[in-house]
């Protein structure tokens, strides 16, 4: 009986731990102000003065650092930039992810677990190794202009571009994509499409008319489950992207660690919770619907 | 080809369909005549599904040649031939509601919005589904499906409609409801109708005529009656009904229950035994008797005065010098 008990509370206490307090700290520090310290924000909560102290503590907490996010243009355009790579980026991995898929569905189940394991297996080497790994084919003489090289073709320069941003998403993100549509389309019942050919569908046709509007779900899942991390994307920016690359992520590193603004790259994450929490509702929905 | 009879309407000749080693189907020629609704039936893995699939165009026939209405329908796509099935999962499209399940073949064939919504509604009201058009297939109880898919098929109008285990899904009273309607509504529709079936049953009360399938082979082909009456084999003799098989000098007799006779008197060439077995079905009783080196089975219509017979009863059996069929291998 007990144990029941720990066992309902024991995730909420995990979340109240891992997940609320540092979210609630968070927060508290986007409504603080800098000022030249350690640490370098105020007020400090003082729980020895009691009620006063918590009292003289709340009273000294502003709003001012979120009308500075709205009146100053960087941060407008970090934001819209951010989800312009993200729909970008996802576009693209649907349009790479869903053939990958689909083939993977066709194929018998011994070659099906041999082609899961092959999308699985990158995650065993660590993910920023990988990312170092593009700098050395993107890199002005690296392994791509090399090859161009070999087949007389004008060399790119890719490396700290945008481009390079977007090349390394749809590859760091590539997985989340096919998993989820591969989940999908491997379930699909083979006689729906037997019955489509039966009732006058070329291949194609049978593909557009039942295969694909039955997949929905899994591109709805996997659309997000890339989208919704890659707006907040960090590392793949700064390593492959240029010094005007624009994302959220490098905005929040460069006022935590260079301006030491610390309220300001709290209320910067805290907008960007703010705005994920749509689509990550949508997403939600969307696997309750697929359990259901 | 005789004169007199028409040309069939599908012709199976010496079609044959190898998966590896195993010859799924063996050797088949068959024909279909326009309007008949034909059964093929045998146990599982017999092959029947194979043949159906090849009319239908999923599979493709290692040998032979499939012919619909005279023309060699081989080399055509699933999508080109002018034949429709009903899947015995029913594989009716989740996405699309009643109605556009039904239209689904309809918009493969163009045909324009008025008309189609027109053949929609008639196709509702053939099956009994009227008003249910915008539901969706799981708002449907398994009966419904049932008619749903059988609607869709039919709504092209195809040359000859294909019923995979049409009603292997369903439970038994609405399978025997099931079959009779189906047979209703091939006859008024005029359409030929090709069953797969394990159920010996089914195949009898529904087909014109049928062909009995073993390992990739056709038995026996013929009207119900004639093949419970004159089974070509042993093989078909004992997997239509029940029968008694007594062996006789070129093979044995075949002897359905219902031809053999119980009684507590010996009789003239009558084989002593003790009841094994009564099971009561109301119209019938069915009494098992072991007799000597054999179990005989006796059916015994439950008209006049019951035989008053326990469990351990001796008893002798018989039945008419001429009664059943002789049948070899």
């Amino acid at each position: 009986m007990k144990r029941a008990w720990l066992a309902a509370v024991a995730p909420y206490l995990w979340l109240a731990v891992f997940f609320a307090f540092p979210f609630l700290l968070v927060a508290k520090l986007s409504l603080s102000h800098t000022v030249l310290a350690i640490p370098p924000y105020a007020p400090q909560l003082d729980l020895s003065q009691g009620h006063a102290g918590v009292r003289a503590f709340i009273h000294q907490l502003t709003f001012e650092t979120y009308a500075r996010l709205t009146s100053d243009r960087l941060y407008i355009a970090s934001y819209l930039s951010s989800l312009r790579f993200a729909a970008i980026a996802t576009g693209i991995l649907l349009i790479v992810g869903y053939p990958i898929a689909y083939g993977m569905s066709r194929f018998g189940p011994a070659t099906r677990q041999g082609l899961l394991m092959a999308v699985i297996l990158p995650f065993w080497t660590s993910f920023l190794i990988r990312i170092y790994a593009w700098i050395a084919i993107l890199k002005p003489a690296g392994l791509l202009n090399q090859a161009l090289g070999v087949l007389h073709i004008a060399p790119l320069s890719l490396l700290n571009t945008d481009a390079a941003v977007i090349i390394g998403l749809v590859y760091a993100y590539l997985p989340f994509m096919v998993l989820p549509l591969y989940a999908v389309l491997e379930k699909q019942d083979e006689s729906l499409i037997e019955a489509a050919r039966d009732l006058g569908c070329t291949p194609t046709q049978a593909f557009w008319r039942v295969s694909f509007p039955l997949s929905l779900p899994g591109v709805a899942a996997g659309a997000l489950l890339c989208f919704i991390p890659m707006v907040g994307e960090f590392v793949i920016p700064d390593l492959l992207g240029g010094s005007n690359t624009l994302m959220l992520g490098r905005t929040i590193w460069t006022e935590f660690f260079a301006d030491r603004d610390w309220p300001a790259a709290s209320a910067v994450a805290i907008v960007l919770l703010a705005t994920l929490i749509v689509p990550i509702a949508l997403f939600q929905r969307q696997q309750a619907k697929v359990l259901s | 080809m005789t004169t007199g009879s028409p040309a069939p309407l599908v012709r199976f000749e010496g079609v044959a369909r190898r998966f590896g080693d195993t010859a799924a189907v063996d050797g088949v020629t068959l024909d279909i005549a326009e309007g008949e609704f034909f059964a093929l039936l045998g146990p599982s893995g017999c092959g029947k599904t194979t043949l159906m699939r090849m009319l239908a165009g999923f599979e493709a026939p290692d040998e032979g040649r499939i012919l619909l209405a005279g023309k060699d329908i081989g080399g055509l796509p699933p999508h080109r031939r002018p034949v429709h099935m009903m899947f015995q999962s029913y594989a009716l499209f989740p996405h699309l509601s009643v109605a556009r399940n039904i239209a689904f073949g309809l918009r493969q064939q163009r045909m324009g919005k008025a008309e189609t919504q027109a053949r929609v509604e008639e196709m509702l009201a053939l099956v009994r589904m009227e008003g249910l058009g915008e539901r969706k297939p799981d708002q449907l109880s398994g009966g419904q499906r049932q008619r749903v898919a059988l609607a869709r098929a039919i709504a092209p109008k195809p040359a000859i409609l294909l019923l995979d285990e049409p009603m292997a899904a369903l439970d038994r009273k609405l399978r025997e409801e099931t079959q009779l309607e189906l047979m209703a509504l091939q006859r008024r529709l005029g359409m030929t109708f090709m069953i797969v079936t394990h159920d010996q049953d089914e195949a009898m009360v529904v087909a014109d005529r049928m062909a009995v399938m073993r390992s990739g082979r056709i038995e026996q082909v013929g009207a119900p009656r004639q093949v419970y009456d004159h089974p070509a084999s042993r093989y078909v003799a004992q997997f239509i009904g029940e029968t008694n098989l007594f062996p006789e000098d070129q093979g044995w007799r075949s002897v359905r229950p219902e031809a053999m006779r119980i009684s507590t008197d010996p009789a003239d060439h009558a084989r002593a035994g003790v009841v094994a077995e009564i099971a009561y079905f109301g119209d019938r009783t069915r009494y098992v008797v072991q007799t000597d080196g054999q179990k005989v089975v006796v059916s015994r219509a439950n008209v006049g005065p019951p035989l008053p017979l326990a469990l351990g009863d001796p008893v002798w059996t018989s039945h008419a010098a001429d009664a059943g069929q002789l049948v070899t291998a």
